[in-house]
């Protein structure tokens, strides 16, 4: 029996373990006025999703010089997705890079949140509460947006029928307007990702708990291999990677489901787990690109399950920061700035790359370590705000992004 | 505070308590030792205010409840039959005549809303006490003395306030006397049908002993396996306890109680351990209970137990010893031989060596998180059936084990339950603010960083509560 290493995690324990959360609030008569019924659904990619390895700029210069073997190109042994004349997207992201060629999504790309330190904790608390700094904050930017909707009858109060803020509805849909939330019943196990932190721990400080902590993996490593049954009353254990994507979409499509329905909720959010990648990333095949496989399968899921409601349908994809834009030591990346925010849906003017593209030599990335952030993020999320949930500009300046009123919202993402 | 103090005070609260709530190592840093004996002088320490029904009461109420479901059932089975006799699906009339027109409610059935409130109750006793000394002590009788949910459902919160409670400060032998007279114990251990052979009953009905009760009170309540007991003690102990029983549960007053059935006595003198009792009916099994409470062996026994359950699975043997002496001396004085347990030195190893059971493990999590709040109770108690350690359902009579061995296993599983639960609590947590409540000094350079350096606060809070030095007391 060959173990299987703890760097190649199935795509469900990776994803799913880490608490999939679905929380949403109601606005059945958003906009219906104007005779659209727009969606939203917005997906917090927890750790720090490295951008430069979703979106490569092939076409730049130092690219491969920066990255090495690392690099994504349209080279590659499983060659990059080409996007335009100069970015290239990840090959385990079809579903993303064929929504992209029909002009239903959007990369934008050197885009960050205004938070400029690393830690992973308040840079979530910058990215979800849509506040300048860090600071406590008991409400998010997508639930104050959704309240600052209100006037002009576009929200029926009457319509929130549901208010039942769980303690795992994420900081981002936090907040007055009512939110219920929804996640799957059962245990899942924790992600491979977590274990190996706590064996790090344990092999320094309790061989006991170690041992029997490896137990685990060594468990998880012959179920994959087999087909065993699942342990009755306990959590599932991992699941061949083919099962496991089957009950990733089955997640994934259930909360397009939700949207889908005529009298459904109309905002959505979905936090994942699992995008820190400092040792062994895995960025051609590994760690990263299971990972954007299934994130790439959610967004299948969601467009298949949308059905008619897609073309009426945003998804955004955001995470607290980037990552170092050089390799590190270990085969993976640390905390950085830059990153992608990834747009899908039918309602979007898509099909390209946003991008005030700042450059890979040293004298162009954010102290000489990390993509610099040239765009916004919160000019995104506005322009996304405004023109698809009609959202007004002077609200979003005042109390959806407090102190955002430099910051002009990016126009013609909605088609 | 010294920050001696303040590691001593952690350890107090891991080892002897149900570890630190927010800002209790601070509170006790000064005189740690004196905060864990103060916790023993409490008004009240060990009962629970709550308003919960008497086992008696209980056992009466799910009687009822169960012999009204089999009526209904009853009724829908009659009317089924009456609609297949003519043809015709089941008729609105039979439907209407059930007594909740059909429809069954939403919510649990009474049995376990009952076992629920009781579990709420003992939760929050726990998770909100001070410090818990005295109620680990409550858990450690309660599983010493164990019955099981499985067999005996409604009486299973009831008997741990009637029988454990109010002798955990108290005289060994009176809680001997309120264990084995309680009619969940008599049930759980099957001397409710022992009569003795030559018993009136015995030889009207042909029926005879069950050594049930008799060998495990003598095995595991009080002597200890291997202790020098006979088979033969075993009998003639069976033969005095015969006529031990209650009142069955659908006798509408006294229902299950306790009640001594002359009938089913056996009659005549017995010989235990060598000692001859006469037949005085139920007070032959009375001084047979008071004498096991007084043996040596039994002294013993406690001693190493306690020792092991807050110290370590092999706790030092002159620990052992001092709790035996003082158990012997007093006369089995409970609150005296947990104090010379805080006083010995042996107690205060900086080695924390024995793991949390699930149970306490889960305690540990809500005193400085809000799992109280946003867990419902039927959540902890799943929980705890999936971590191994269900509620009262110990799977034999000698109780969950009390071993690293027997639960470390388990740490795998609990991950996923830590990962799971942080993902419902993280949200409202400042990880390194929990470090410095739950661990304080305790926490190694490593655990701080591997908590400071997690991706998001719920993988933080995950690895917070799986950290040896929280799992660990």
């Amino acid at each position: 029996m060959t173990m299987t290493p703890l760097h190649a995690p199935s795509r469900r324990q990776l994803l799913l373990s880490s608490g999939t959360l679905f929380a949403w609030a109601y606005l059945p008569k958003l906009a219906r006025a104007e005779g659209h019924d727009p969606r939203f659904l917005t997906f917090i990619l927890r750790g720090a999703l490295d951008g430069l390895a979703v979106a490569a700029p092939v076409a730049d210069p130092g690219w491969v010089a920066l990255r090495g073997d690392n690099a994504l190109t349209l080279d590659s042994k499983t060659p990059a997705l080409r996007l335009d004349n100069f970015f290239a997207l990840h090959p385990a992201m079809p579903n993303l890079h064929a929504m992209f060629q029909a002009r239903e999504a959007i990369i934008v790309h050197a885009c960050a949140t205004p938070y400029r330190e690393r830690l992973h904790f308040d840079g979530q608390d910058v990215l979800e509460s849509g506040l300048t700094k860090p600071v406590p904050s008991e409400t998010g930017w997508l639930n104050r947006a959704l309240g600052g909707l209100a006037p002009g009858g576009r929200v029926d109060p009457n319509g929130s029928k549901a208010f039942g803020v769980g303690p795992m509805t994420p900081l981002v849909v936090r907040g007055p307007a009512p939110v219920l939330s929804w996640s799957p019943q059962q245990v899942m196990p924790a992600s491979d990702d977590t274990v190996h932190r706590l064996l790090a721990l344990y092999h320094h400080s309790d061989q006991k708990l170690a041992l029997a902590l490896e137990e685990h993996s060594k468990l998880a490593a012959i179920e994959r291999a087999g087909d065993m049954e699942q342990m009755p009353g306990g959590p599932k254990p991992a699941r061949s990677p083919g099962q496991a994507r089957a009950y990733f979409s089955e997640v994934a499509g259930t909360a397009a489901k939700f949207l889908a329905q005529p009298d459904g909720p109309r905002v959505g959010a979905l936090a994942l787990d699992g995008w820190d990648t400092h040792v062994n990333e895995g960025i051609a095949s590994g760690r990263l690109s299971q990972l954007l496989g299934a994130l790439d399968d959610a967004l299948g899921a969601v467009r298949t399950n949308m059905g008619a409601a897609w073309r009426e349908t945003v998804v955004v994809l955001v995470t607290e920061f980037g990552r170092t834009a050089r390799i590190n030591g270990t085969d993976g990346t640390d905390h950085g700035t830059g990153t992608v925010a990834l747009l899908v849906g039918g309602a979007l003017e898509g099909g390209r790359v946003i991008a005030d593209w700042p450059g890979l030599k040293p004298a162009d990335l954010y102290e000489n370590r990390d993509l610099k952030a040239t765009t916004d993020l919160r000019a995104v999320l506005k322009g996304l705000l405004k023109d698809h949930l009609r959202a007004d500009e002077r609200a979003l300046a005042a109390s959806v992004f407090p102190g955002s009123d430099g910051v002009k919202s990016m126009a013609g993402l909605i088609a | 505070v010294t920050p001696r103090g303040r590691e001593a005070a952690a350890l107090a609260l891991h080892r002897f308590g149900f570890s630190p709530a927010r800002d209790s190592i601070v509170a006790i840093a000064d005189d740690p030792r004196g905060a864990v004996l103060a916790d023993l002088e409490r008004t009240g320490a060990g009962r629970l205010v709550a308003d919960l029904p008497t086992s008696g009461a209980a056992a009466r109420a799910v009687f009822d409840f169960q012999a009204e479901r089999q009526a209904e059932q009853k009724l829908a089975s009659r009317a089924q039959k009456a609609a297949e006799a003519a043809g015709e699906a089941m008729p609105v009339a039979a439907k209407a005549a059930l007594p909740d027109g059909g429809m069954r409610p939403q919510q649990p059935p009474l049995p376990q809303q009952l076992l629920q409130k009781e579990a709420q109750a003992r939760f929050d006793e726990a998770a909100n006490a001070k410090i818990g000394f005295v109620e680990r002590f409550v858990w450690f009788w309660s599983n010493h003395f164990c019955i099981s949910a499985d067999k005996i459902v409604a009486m299973a919160g009831p008997y741990e306030r009637e029988a454990i409670r109010p002798h955990v400060l108290g005289r060994f032998a009176d809680m001997l006397q309120a264990v084995e007279s309680h009619p969940a114990m008599l049930f759980y251990l099957d001397n409710v049908q022992s009569m003795g052979p030559d018993s009136v009953a015995g030889i009207n009905r042909d029926k005879g002993l069950n050594e049930n009760l008799a060998r495990e009170t003598l095995e595991l309540h009080t002597l200890g396996v291997r202790s020098g007991y006979t088979q033969t003690d075993v009998t003639d102990f069976a033969k005095v306890l015969t006529g031990w029983t209650w009142i069955q549960p659908s006798e509408p007053v006294y229902g299950g109680e306790f009640a001594f059935v002359e009938r089913m006595h056996e009659r005549g003198d017995q010989i235990v351990l060598g000692k001859r009792y006469p037949d005085a009916g139920v007070e032959q099994g009375r001084a047979v209970l008071a004498d096991l409470a007084r043996h040596p062996a039994t002294a013993r026994h406690i001693a190493q137990k306690l020792a092991a359950h807050f110290v370590a699975d092999e706790p030092p043997p002159s620990l052992v010893a001092k709790l035996e002496k003082v158990f012997l001396d007093t006369g089995g004085n409970l609150k005296e031989v947990v104090k010379s347990l805080v006083i010995a030195d042996e107690s205060w190893t900086p080695e924390r060596a024995k793991l949390k059971p699930p149970s306490a493990w889960l305690v540990s999590i809500a005193r400085i998180t809000d799992a109280q709040a946003a867990i419902p109770i039927g959540r902890v108690l799943g929980t705890q059936a999936m971590l191994g350690e269900a509620l009262w359902r110990p799977p034999a009579p000698n109780g969950y084990p009390d071993t690293e061995s027997a639960w470390i296993d388990g740490a795998p599983r609990r991950l996923d339950i830590a990962d799971d639960l942080a993902g419902r609590l993280a949200n409202n947590v400042d990880p390194l603010a929990l470090v410095d409540s739950a661990l304080g000094p305790l926490a190694s350079a490593d655990t701080r960083e591997t908590i400071a350096r997690a991706e998001s606060r719920k993988q933080a809070l995950a690895l917070l509560v799986m950290a040896p030095e929280f799992l660990r007391r």
